[in-house]
């Protein structure tokens, strides 16, 4: 009785590890195209280009071939090439100045666009519009608009510089509040058309996150006497505090992946246009583990706030 | 009965006008009542809608300006350019933009090469994409959590990154030294769009790493029970993924269709680098300024220089002429898109 009892057990356990099995084999072929595009287009190029980096690389005729430099490229790229330093800070500064616009403004304009109000599917279309219209090519074509910076100038020149930020940095200035901060405030806010057209995706991830809290939780904090300022602290900002860090992620990665980038401009001339694939490799490995350095750095310190409910 | 029921029926009624007429009084009875607070409130309720409404319409117009500007500059001639007095309105009313920018493009050829590419590739790293985030939402396998960090990575590295080695990896295509021994020579795969196809397959094409997460995330959110019902019912782990899952992942997929799409179509980085020679509508944009200098050269016979505004007319009308499909095809799709992804749920 007690041994067939135990057999039973047995073979039942068999069962559901067979069933384990099973599902772990089916687990790996859903996801095989992946390991196989992984171990193919990115592992071995990555290993290739972290090789050439270190290599002087010649084009022949049917081969390529790769001489061992050390880290004659690495010195290049930091110390004789005239352009790369300047550009790898310029633009990391810049991306930390945009990124921090684009979350807040973003959080803002899903805050809006979450309310109920006349016209909210025309606003919601316009606004994800940039999400189809700034991507790609035209980003870098919109960037050097001539066209559009010589009519920006007239106007100023006719106006005489009469703008509404000159007009209040320059009471700050008189007021004698912390110029550095305040200029960098004041450029996002001249430059605010730059930080709309990149925000639509942020505004779709934290629309999504807004809508999926409970408006009971409002109903219980208003009946508590909780003003809407109050809730928004203690229950929106908690509630969607991790995609604070998904947003993070994704404008940081997208600022670094966007094709009028000083630094990936630089590497792609050096790399088409001057055909030295060596320091091209090296440049962009400098680049990728600076900003890789600066995600894990900053996403450590948002993932200390993020507060997850379950 | 019918009387008393009627009866019923006509007081319920008469309490309901009562009710309301008694909402309707008197707003400034009420308002004393509630010692001023009511109109605080409706003031402050009118000043908040009236403040929300100059700001989005702002925002709105600040989003809209630069395409409502293009199509009016794309219809101007050359003198109305330099003219300071014409702003919006076109003096001299002309299509010649629009017929030289085509021209420069090739924009029939690039458009239906565009179109073909965009939706192939689109198609593929869907379909993909779709099969991996299934993978990882519903199955526990052995170092599913690397794996799944690998996905990350593929989102966090520039494609820049690998470019040089893609681009020389392709040059001189080789598996495991087969073609070297067979022919004598590697394949040159450049210039043809085959690399990229297999990218695709291989989720590495463009942003597939994004689609893969927005896809699982869908997945990890739908109830188990479904599966699990069709597994009792004798359905195969594919036969349920086709037949149970896939019709409820209707709007990620639909979004992340779209997605690829749009960044395919406008794509600049990837199609320089594997489909250089093939026609498409972003690449021939981003030389349309060059293509404008030799065309005015070979009609003048030297070398002249393009003023600025004329040049920037010409992208402008190119600019517009290829985000025109776009456009429309975000008319068509953009509520669907809105919605299904704003219903996704995205969370880390």
């Amino acid at each position: 009785m007690r041994g067939n009892g135990f057999m039973e057990k047995q073979k039942q356990k068999k069962k559901v590890v067979g069933l384990q099995k099973r599902k772990a084999k089916a687990g790996y072929a859903f996801i095989a195209p992946f390991v196989i595009g992984f171990l193919v287009f990115m592992i071995k190029p990555l290993w290739q280009s972290l090789n050439m980096s270190f290599c002087n690389v010649e084009l022949g005729a049917g081969d390529f071939k790769q001489t061992w430099v050390g880290l004659t490229n690495y010195i290049y790229a930091f110390r004789v090439d005239p352009e790369f330093n300047r550009l790898l800070v310029e633009e990391l500064s810049r991306m930390i100045v945009y990124s921090l616009a684009i979350i807040v403004f973003s959080f803002f304009v899903a805050l809006i666009l979450n309310q109920k109000f006349k016209g909210r599917a025309l606003v919601r279309a316009i606004f994800f519009l940039p999400v189809i219209l700034s991507s790609g090519v035209i980003v870098g074509l919109e960037s050097n608009n001539q066209l559009m910076a010589s009519l920006a100038q007239t106007i100023e020149q006719t106006t005489q510089g009469v703008s509404v930020t000159a007009a209040l940095e320059s009471i700050l200035r008189t007021a004698g509040v912390g110029v550095r901060a305040y200029e960098k405030v004041f450029e996002v806010i001249d430059n605010i058309y730059d930080v709309a057209i990149a925000s639509g995706i942020q505004i779709i991830i934290f629309l999504s996150g807004l809508q999926s809290i409970s408006s009971s939780m409002y109903e219980a904090a208003d009946i508590e006497g909780c003003t809407k300022w109050e809730s928004l602290w203690k229950i929106t900002f908690p509630m969607i505090s991790s995609l604070f860090l998904v947003n993070w992620l994704y404008t940081v990665v997208d600022f670094c992946m966007r094709s009028d980038n000083g630094v990936i401009e630089k590497i792609q001339k050096v790399m088409v246009e001057q055909m030295q694939y060596g320091n091209a490799s090296a440049m962009s490995w400098i680049y990728f583990l600076v900003v890789l350095a600066f995600v894990g750095i900053t996403s450590l310190v948002i993932s200390k706030g993020v507060y997850y409910y379950d | 009965m019918t009387d008393m029921a009627l009866a019923q029926k006509m007081s319920a009624k008469e309490n309901k006008k009562k009710t309301l007429v008694h909402q309707d009084k008197d707003f400034w009875e009420r308002n004393r009542l509630s010692g001023g607070y009511l109109l605080q409130k409706k003031i402050m309720d009118i000043g908040l809608s009236i403040f929300r409404f100059i700001l989005l319409f702002g925002m709105c117009f600040m989003i809209l300006q630069p395409i409502l500007n293009k199509i009016s500059v794309s219809f101007m001639t050359e003198q109305d350019l330099y003219n300071p007095i014409v702003i919006a309105i076109p003096e001299h009313f002309t299509t010649a933009n629009y017929r030289l920018a085509a021209e420069l493009m090739s924009y029939g050829q690039a458009l239906i090469n565009s179109i073909l590419i965009s939706l192939t590739i689109a198609v593929l790293q869907i379909t993909v994409c779709t099969l991996v985030g299934y993978g990882f939402a519903r199955f526990e396998f052995p170092f599913k959590k690397f794996w799944f960090a690998a996905v990350i990575l593929v989102i966090l590295i520039p494609p820049q990154t690998i470019a040089s080695s893609l681009h020389l990896h392709f040059r001189f295509f080789d598996i495991l030294g087969l073609f070297k021994l067979t022919t004598g020579s590697t394949l040159n795969l450049r210039g043809s769009a085959l690399p990229y196809y297999l990218m695709s397959a291989g989720c590495m094409g463009l942003k597939n790493g994004l689609y893969i997460f927005i896809i699982r995330q869908f997945f990890r959110g739908l109830p188990v029970d479904l599966e699990e019902a069709a597994y009792v019912d004798g359905c195969g782990m594919l036969k349920t993924f086709v037949r149970i899952m896939l019709p409820q992942a209707k709007p990620p997929i639909t979004s992340c269709f779209l997605f690829a799409f749009v960044w395919q179509w406008t794509d600049g980085f990837y199609s320089r680098l594997f489909l250089g020679n093939t026609k498409l509508v972003s690449t021939s944009l981003s030389r349309i300024i060059d293509s404008l200098g030799a065309y005015i050269q070979r009609i003048n016979g030297v070398k002249t220089t393009i003023s600025v505004a004329y040049s920037n007319c010409i992208l402008a009308t190119g600019t517009l002429m290829i985000i025109m499909p776009l456009i429309i095809l975000y008319l068509f799709a953009q509520r669907a898109f809105v919605e299904s992804i704003a219903n996704t749920g995205i969370k880390m």
